[in-house]
């Protein structure tokens, strides 16, 4: 499971898929940190408002994260390297966590920036430190949820740009689920449909609340995606 | 040792591997011969767990595939029909993240020298293996089997796409390897099974056709009863005389390939060597003979003649000292029995 690991988090820097992820990443970042908390029109008086760019966060996130998570399965398919990674004795989960782990820490060391700004916006004003590392936990765990749906969806086909474009799509699903809530005049669907919004829950912690609910929600739905990934790869050999 | 039994595959309604049985005893190198698309890579595929089987077992020193993945794995080597390669990855890191993906206990600076050795690529260790050419590709891809030295090794099709000066490299790596690991190997060639294999199992449409071991089947296949010959002379005398020879049973004339020299067609009762006549014979009526060779089935026609029941089942072994290069060397280790 190490050697999978090693092997994942050293291609994203021998290809060129690493530096892309973390090049748009630090570039939309750093530019939403400059433009709505920097140089915001409207200042919250007397502290340093980072809601803006957190929530900004999210829709980076929703198309930056498939591109780190389309090669993962599919590229093994094709290549057919998959026939070394499954016939080794490794457990499929083994795998599975091995590969999400790669791609997630690739997304952790493009997160550490966050803290960094602090440290800037703590030179102009009083920072509330709680308030910035509660935003990185949510942005962690939201990049944890996309991760994995990424990498189940990579496991579904052999294109990477297919992997990459249903996993968006399903990003946004999870993002359209609050807006369709909305349109169901049905009480209890909408209810369920805005539990399944991850903008709602994101939300709420760009607005300084630190609901263990959500953490708990974002948790499980990566350890779902995890699972059926498992299944997925484990329904391919029986089919 | 590897038992299967029963083994079928089916994808829908077609049926890629139909009930198949077979076992190879430790030390044995087994050829598993069949034309394209005759299940061979679904059968291995399924001995090693990379698919699962839809019926029956496969048990590989008494561990089942299925029920036991992890341990049954351990101890396989498998080079698959494309090897699986890394393409962003030198030889060097490649083997090693083998290594550590098989958890080898063996001493691995050593270890993977060894094998580096031993498929001749230390040359090529420190370049990118997207820079190789097919035959070195191939031969890192049986380095990856090698890892972690596993008693059983599976190789499918292990020498396709190589030159001929390669795949006689590789053959003669093989059936030294085949000195203490249990060996399958795949192909679709004949000689190259003949060559190689202790044992060979022939499968068609994934079912098994023929499972011998490789003196005997060689024999029944070969039809050394059957010549192909060119002499010059009068075609007319030449048949008359060629007819005349004890044990022949029939002999056709073929076209002209030369002036005055016929291709000739002589079919002989089976268990019997009629070269030695047909050769005085013609030298003494001063018919010069320019060639004179076996008939040789290709595998399409061998497996016409096993499916239909013509050849095989019927014949027993024959002392084939045509070609007694092409005979496997004795192995001290026992031979498979016929199932």
């Amino acid at each position: 499971m190490i050697a999978i690991l090693k092997r994942e988090f050293i291609a994203y820097f021998t290809t060129p898929l690493g530096y892309v992820f973390i090049g748009v990443y630090l570039i939309f970042s750093g530019a939403f940190f400059y433009l709505f908390t920097l140089t915001s029109a409207t200042p919250s008086v007397g502290s340093a408002d980072v809601s803006v760019m957190f929530s900004m966060m999210f829709f980076v996130l929703m198309v930056t994260v498939p591109i780190l998570t389309m090669r993962l399965f599919s590229e093994e398919k094709k290549n057919k390297t998959d026939q070394l990674t499954l016939t080794a004795p490794v457990s499929l989960f083994g795998l599975v966590t091995a590969k999400f782990t790669a791609a997630f820490s690739i997304f952790l060391i493009s997160t550490a920036v966050m803290p960094i700004f602090g440290l800037v916006l703590n030179h102009f004003s009083d920072v509330r430190w709680a308030i910035i590392w509660g935003n990185i936990a949510g942005l962690v765990l939201l990049g944890a949820v996309y991760t994995s749906a990424g990498l189940f969806v990579s496991a579904l086909t052999e294109n990477q740009m297919v992997a990459a474009i249903i996993s968006i799509l399903l990003n946004v699903a999870f993002l359209l689920s609050n807006v369709l809530a909305a349109y169901i005049g049905i009480g209890f669907i909408s209810d369920m449909l805005t539990d399944f919004s991850l903008l709602a829950r994101y939300s709420e912690f760009t607005i300084g609340i630190f609901d263990f609910s959500n953490i708990l929600f974002f948790l499980s739905i990566t350890v779902v995606f995890l699972f059926l990934t498992v299944r997925m790869l484990e329904r391919k050999r029986w089919s | 040792m590897i038992t299967v039994k029963n083994l079928s595959k089916s994808y829908g309604t077609n049926k890629a591997v139909d009930n198949i049985s077979f076992s190879v005893n430790d030390g044995e190198i087994l050829g598993f011969l069949g034309p394209n698309g005759a299940g061979k890579t679904t059968t291995m595929n399924m001995l090693t767990g990379y698919i699962s089987s839809t019926k029956g077992q496969a048990l590989l020193n008494d561990i089942d595939v299925l029920e036991n993945p992890i341990e049954a794995k351990k101890l396989i080597g498998y080079l698959p029909e494309h090897p699986p390669l890394y393409l962003d990855m030198t030889v060097d890191e490649y083997l090693n993240f083998v290594y550590s993906l098989k958890k080898s206990k063996l001493p691995k600076r050593s270890h993977l020298n060894e094998i580096c050795e031993l498929v001749k690529i230390t040359d090529m260790r420190k370049r990118l293996i997207r820079n190789l050419s097919k035959g070195y590709r191939q031969r890192v891809g049986l380095a990856q089997a090698l890892v972690g030295n596993p008693p059983i090794l599976i190789l499918d099709e292990p020498t396709v796409g190589l030159d001929p000066k390669q795949i006689i490299e590789i053959r003669s790596l093989i059936k030294k390897l085949g000195k203490n690991h249990t060996v399958i190997l795949s192909s679709h060639i004949l000689p190259e099974v003949q060559a190689v294999c202790d044992r060979i199992v022939i499968i068609n449409k994934g079912r098994i056709v023929a499972d011998d071991d490789a003196g005997s089947l060689s024999a029944n296949l070969s039809s050394d009863h059957k010549l192909i010959m060119r002499i010059e002379g009068n075609s007319a005398d030449i048949k008359k005389l060629l007819s005349g020879v004890d044990k022949v049973e029939r002999v056709s004339v073929g076209r002209e390939v030369e002036p005055r020299v016929h291709e000739y067609e002589i079919e002989a009762a089976q268990k019997s060597d009629i070269r030695r006549d047909i050769s005085k014979k013609l030298a003494n009526r001063n018919f010069p003979i320019l060639m004179m060779k076996s008939s040789e089935l290709t595998l399409e026609e061998v497996f016409l003649k096993i499916t239909t029941g013509d050849i095989y089942g019927n014949v027993e072994s024959v002392n084939d000292d045509s070609r007694p290069s092409k005979k496997p060397q004795n192995q001290p280790k026992p031979k498979g029995k016929k199932k």
